[in-house]
């Protein structure tokens, strides 16, 4: 494996959705769980842009780092009298734990049997933004689709306000 | 250029460490913030697959879009949950929710 530009933000990047995901998940404070997340999300960006899906990325800052996080963060402050909670981690946490480990060896082996070595098949076709933005106008696309998933965005919405209305 | 099971370990990783964050985090915030990380994890798989397959075709973007909106709608609606919650039973640890438990 050589050396180039690509390789080295990839490892960059993929540093960050780690380390920021095992810092959600293991940090005792809330706080620090969501910045830790916002960095993970950045990361996880970043991945976007190295798989050359750059409408992707933007969509994914916009829509987790410009709205979910700070849901999140708010969600925190507003229930800030529980925060300091002196243990972050419930009595099952070791089994969750050999739980995820035994999945994550199921995952990594299935994935390096099936599809290692395995590379860059294509070239990205140059008008990929358009390509996408007309398969979700076209009825032959992804019309209906779309419809459903604004319907369940309206109906979010909507239930959001309803639950936690005073 | 990168080797395809790179991208499928690091979403293996996040999602298990999402996977782990949901089983053992008492915080529901935090449960939540957990199942972002599974959803993200699902999203870089959709997109590797989308590269290293027929980039011809939109489907594995299109997925990953409407997996943005369903994760949207579920953290509008799961962060609402906990704040009613939280206002009527003063807690958001989720063993102390145990309105429905017999």
């Amino acid at each position: 494996m050589e050396i180039t530009p690509l390789t080295i933000s990839f490892a960059i990047f993929a540093i960050f959705a780690l380390g920021g995901g095992l810092g959600v998940v293991v940090s005792r404070n809330l706080l620090h769980a969501a910045l830790y997340l916002i960095l993970a999300l950045f990361g996880i960006a970043g991945l976007f842009i190295t798989l050359e899906a750059p409408f992707l990325a933007v969509v994914q800052i916009l829509v987790y780092v410009g709205a979910i996080s700070i849901l999140i963060t708010i969600t925190i402050m507003v229930t800030r009298r529980v925060m300091g909670v002196t243990e972050s981690v419930n009595r099952q946490w070791p089994i969750a734990a050999l739980g995820a480990l035994l999945l994550f060896g199921i995952l990594g082996f299935t994935i390096v049997s099936l599809f290692g070595g395995q590379t860059v098949a294509q070239d990205v076709p140059p008008d990929m933004i358009e390509r996408l933005g007309q398969a979700f106008a076209s009825p032959y696309g992804y019309l209906l689709p779309f419809e459903v998933a604004s319907i369940l965005l309206l109906a979010a919405m909507i239930g959001a306000i309803v639950v936690a209305r005073e | 250029m990168i080797p395809l099971e790179w991208y499928l370990i690091i979403a293996a990783l996040l999602f298990c460490m999402g996977m782990y964050g949901i089983l053992a985090r008492r915080n529901a915030v935090a449960i939540l913030m957990s199942i972002e990380l599974v959803l993200n994890a699902v999203n870089i798989n959709l997109v590797a697959f989308w590269r290293y397959g027929t980039t011809e075709l939109v489907n594995g973007q299109m997925f990953a879009i409407i997996v943005f909106a369903v994760a949207a709608a579920e953290a509008a609606v799961g962060l609402g949950l906990i704040i009613s919650i939280y206002r009527n039973r003063q807690t958001v640890i989720a063993e102390d929710i145990n309105l429905l438990k017999w």
